[in-house]
């Protein structure tokens, strides 16, 4: 039975193969449930996209076959990378990914790569902002810089998810910038880093705008700068007096720091361009619709796509920066 | 549960069991302190302890309880020795132990549907002594039922093997 | 009283059949996530919440908060009749709920789950209702050092008096600890323990060391006495319930503690196992006849479940209010109020009044429909135990294994059952106690990170742990429970002198 199993199942795989070498009109499509994987826990801002993205993919029929979310993570994400990097050729198996597709392998020296993957789109790019308690007195993020400046190192106390990821690395930017370190105290989750803030047991936090925005609007928070080239671009109030395109960024607040997080699919290796193409095409289906625009807007994200060689080499190029800040800051893997 | 060695029933003595299970405690006590000198367990000025200084200490308490209970356990090596479990009984887990490790084993190769169907069928039918009917009807339910309930409903995948790939699953 | 006046709003908003249709599916599909043991109410809720999109945000949320309670009250199902905890903090459950149902009391101990849970519940949601600005606010006082400080009381109230010998009793505590170091440390992104096997990337987690030590250890243990269940004797009628009630009424200081001890740890957040863990150490040590414990004794059951569902309530609560999840499950509630285009925090309570107090009042409303769907039931499943082993014991080990592989979907895991299982087995018949071991499991992690979290904020002076009255009296109170076995002696030894 078994023999026979195997038997037939390559040879399902070997006339799928054929027929897309054969390139027969018809455009690949899924055969069976995708797997959605997630390098992170259930709860978390990939989890949530990625849930987010499979309702829309139901809600509005976009696939015949249905999307299933997968969590994987183990080891900062590197048992979801690892386990995508293993399905080799397997067209049936997608990964959402956070900045732990760069820092993960860098930090552990878990032997996995982009490279490994197969790129597929960008969706998004998530912000980061420098956030206080709103009973601090710093309003600008000049008046709060220049104060750590001013003070003696390790005054300061800084909250942010995980280790040696995101947050740490901005964190080591900002101790560049001004020349004193911070203490970086890491938590599970963005909730919980700006729960602490609220709490008053750390000084600030660089939460994205999704994992702070309730807390802004209840005056409990206050946004110092954001940490891109560019204000946002949404205009709609969120307090009384304040929408997010009234975030200064930090560059002008002379805090030379840039920094975006990839929401991005890739795609198992080996996999061929019909496919790939497929899957680019979906998610452009779902960028389109109105709940997509909705969830962006909630979260001021920014709204970038990318894909194909674009995509690849814009990849390639965070890639190599974050291998620059994180050699600097010491959190190379030994 | 405790019986003592001059009950009727001949069997395995608490003797080796007790030995082997400190031994491995004390095996893994023993990893457990090497990777967490590894990783360095001491206590960084400003920054608290390191990754393995916990480990470290939690390795060496087990290490020393562990062997404690190696040290007692062959103290008393030649003095009667509770019971473990009669050889009969001991007979009654392996018939449990064994078919469970080819499950799981099969499991990993054929997926679990069709390991459930097998490890169902074969208690029912030898254990049980159930009829042939009874017996594939309630190892095909079980099976079918956990796929309708975890593929299509909730939408979980569970491990296939390559019977469900040849019917394109 | 506006509390009052919205709440009856929110029942006006929760009592449309259609509403009530969606809780008692929610109820009913809880009952089977939290049967299943791996797929818990995190996991479950997670995997329904798309399914979601397509309703309106109150109904939504009805229904997800009912798949929540029916997770709830069914993760002991499982616990009193196989000994295989449907969830985590139903292990607790286990150590008198399945020695009940062995000496043939199971309708009584899935009575006296069913009901306490209920109690629980009820306790916390009033809680939610007229205290929760309150609360949310002391929920913000609690930073590293005070979660420490919680995991320890935890600890010391849970240990300290176990019958096995004190050097096993060690050993396998330090076994979960060092259990629960393995994989990726948090503090500082270092792995553990790893030896570059991916499959010890994410570490042991504590659901797989339960179902194996707990389930299939306990399966082994069946198999030794023959193929059958000592329970299936047991005649169930359905005045069990009435019965089981009448006894439980004597029972309500335990169930006053236990709603206090869960309440506290919902909102602080120590959450539901904890809870459940910490309520049973106390409702032991307030007994007078302590060794009853651990062999049917029906307050063992009360303590852990009122407190673990009062504390899955409450954590609701930081969950609305603060935007913080109380426990995993609350993490993907928020998720899925994300979803919805709605942000939970300060303000959500005066944005969205429809919405929040519909919640509220569902959560009243899905409790008693959960009650009264899980206590008509009760003959139902305790007539399970009446089927032939040789029938129901594969059956639960498939129950197991698919357990096992969806907690982290690795077959890895699955192999691990196999191997906690033989340990599980091996444990009890050597008298190494199995509880210490999981709880070690449990809090070993959490206590680790915000014990290095409070090192790092306070530069490494351990001072932190007394800095104000709160974490202070928490400490005090954590060695005063260490201490308690020993103060008797303590006190005979010096009046000896």
């Amino acid at each position: 039975m078994n023999k026979f199993g195997k038997w037939a199942g390559r040879a399902i795989v070997t006339a799928a193969a054929t027929f897309g070498l054969a390139g027969i009109a018809q455009a690949w499509e899924p055969t069976k449930p995708v797997e959605f994987v997630v390098p992170a826990g259930t709860g978390g801002g990939a989890d949530q996209m990625a849930r987010f993205i499979q309702g829309i993919v139901a809600k509005n029929k976009l696939m015949a076959q249905p999307l299933v979310v997968v969590n994987k993570s183990g080891g900062a994400g590197a048992e979801g990378f690892l386990e995508v990097k293993g399905a080799k050729g397997d067209p049936h198996k997608i990964i959402i990914t956070l900045s732990n597709l760069f820092t993960t392998p860098l930090a552990t020296g878990v032997p996995f790569n982009w490279r490994d993957l197969t790129p597929g789109a960008m969706l998004a790019l998530d912000q980061f902002v420098l956030w206080v308690n709103a009973d601090s007195p710093y309003m600008t993020a000049k008046e709060y810089i220049d104060d750590i400046k001013a003070k003696p190192a390790s005054t300061f106390k800084m909250a942010g998810t995980g280790s040696k990821q995101e947050d740490q690395i901005i964190t080591a930017m900002i101790d560049k910038a001004t020349g004193k370190k911070m203490i970086y105290v890491p938590f599970k989750g963005g909730g919980d880093v700006a729960v602490q803030l609220v709490g008053g047991h750390v000084n600030s936090t660089v939460n994205n705008p999704i994992e702070a925005e309730a807390h802004w609007r209840g005056g409990k928070l206050r946004p110092l700068c954001i940490m891109d080239n560019e204000r946002l671009s949404y205009t709609e109030k969120v307090t009384a007096t304040q929408s997010w395109a009234d975030i200064p960024t930090c560059q002008s607040a002379g805090v030379p720091i840039e920094y975006l997080m990839l929401r991005g699919i890739f795609l198992a290796p080996g996999v061929t361009q019909d496919q790939v193409d497929f899957y680019v095409d979906l998610f452009k289906k779902v960028r389109e619709t109105p709940e997509w625009a909705d969830f962006m807007k909630k979260g001021a994200f920014k709204q970038t796509f990318m894909s194909g060689k674009e995509f690849a080499d814009w990849v390639s190029k965070t890639e190599s920066m974050h291998y620059g800040l994180m050699k600097e800051a010491g959190f190379l893997a030994k | 549960m405790e019986r003592s060695e001059e009950a009727a029933e001949a069997g395995l003595t608490n003797r080796w069991p007790e030995i082997l299970v400190a031994l491995f405690l004390l095996a893994a006590s023993i990893i457990v302190v090497i990777d967490s000198i590894r990783v360095g367990i001491g206590w960084e000025e400003g920054e608290g302890p390191l990754a393995g200084y916990f480990p470290f200490y939690i390795g060496c308490i087990l290490m020393l309880s562990s062997g404690w209970i190696l040290v007692g356990a062959l103290m008393k090596f030649r003095r009667a020795q509770p019971q473990f479990a009669t050889w009969g009984e001991l007979k009654l887990v392996m018939q449990m132990l064994v078919p469970l490790i080819f499950y799981v084993a099969a499991v990993i190769y054929l997926g679990i549907y069709v390991s459930s169907l097998l490890l169902i069928g074969f208690f029912m039918k030898v254990h049980g002594k159930f009829s042939w009917l009874a017996t594939a009807i309630t190892a095909i339910a079980v099976p079918l039922a956990s796929f309708m309930l975890f593929e299509r409903w909730f939408l979980v995948p569970l491990p296939k093997g390559p019977i469900e790939l040849m019917l394109g699953f | 009283m506006e509390e009052f006046n919205n709440l009856m709003h929110g029942f006006s908003v929760a009592l449309t059949l259609h509403n009530l249709g969606f809780m008692v599916l929610g109820i009913t599909l809880g009952i089977l996530i939290g049967v299943l043991p791996g797929l818990g109410g995190a996991n479950g809720i997670a995997i329904l919440l798309p399914l979601t999109f397509s309703m309106d945000q109150t109904s939504a949320i009805i229904m997800l908060s009912c798949i929540y309670w029916g997770a709830l009250f069914g993760g002991a199902i499982t616990s009193i009749l196989f000994n295989i905890p449907g969830e985590p903090w139903s292990v607790a459950t286990t150590f008198d709920g399945y020695p009940m149902a062995q000496q043939g009391r199971a309708g009584a101990a899935l009575t006296a789950a069913f009901t306490s849970s209920f109690v629980g519940a009820f306790f916390a949601v009033l809680l939610i209702t007229f205290l929760a600005p309150l609360v949310a606010r002391f929920a913000l006082r609690f930073g590293a050092a005070e979660m420490f400080a919680v995991q320890m009381l935890t600890f010391c109230s849970f240990v300290g008096m176990s019958k096995e010998p004190p050097a096993k009793t060690l050993a396998v505590m330090t076994l979960g600890f060092a259990l629960a170091a393995v994989g990726m440390d948090t503090v500082t992104g270092t792995l553990r323990m790893t030896f570059g096997y991916t499959e010890l990337l994410k570490g042991f987690d504590f659901l797989i060391a339960v179902i194996g030590l707990f389930g299939i250890g306990e399966i082994l243990l069946t198999m030794e006495e023959g193929l059958a269940f000592k329970g299936k004797s047991a005649k169930i009628q359905f005045n069990v319930v009435l019965q089981t009630w009448k006894e439980l009424l004597r029972y309500w200081r335990t169930s006053l503690r236990s709603v206090l001890v869960g309440c506290w740890m919902g909102v602080t957040p120590g959450g539901a196992t904890p809870a459940s863990f910490m309520a049973y150490g106390l409702a032991r040590r307030g007994a007078k006849d302590k060794d009853s414990f651990g062999k049917g004794n029906i307050e063992g059951v009360v303590a852990p479940e009122t407190a673990a569902h009062a504390a899955g309530t409450s954590a609701l609560l930081p969950m609305l209010t603060l935007g913080i999840p109380g426990s995993p499950t609350a993490a993907v509630l928020l998720g899925g109020l994300l979803i919805w285009g709605l942000q939970p925090g300060p303000l959500l309570f005066a944005e969205k009044p429809d919405f929040v107090w519909g919640l509220i009042a569902s959560m009243y409303l899905g409790n008693i429909v959960g009650l009264i769907v899980v206590l008509t039931t009760v003959p139902w499943w305790a007539a399970i135990l009446r089927i032939p082993f040789s029938v129901i014991g594969p059956v639960i080990i498939v129950i197991c294994a698919i357990g096992a592989y969806t907690v982290h979907n690795s077959l890895f895991d699955v192999v691990m059952m196999l191997v906690f299982g033989v340990f599980g087995y091996l444990f009890k018949k050597l008298r190494y106690p199995l509880a210490p071991l999981v709880l070690a499991l449990v809090l070993g992690d959490m206590a680790e990170s915000s014990f290095r979290q409070s090192m790092l904020l306070s530069q490494g002076s351990l001072d932190i742990f007394w800095a104000n009255p709160l974490v202070a009296g928490l400490m005090s109170l954590s060695f005063l429970m260490l201490l308690w076995p020993v103060i008797p002696a303590l006190k005979h030894y010096l009046r000896s002198r």
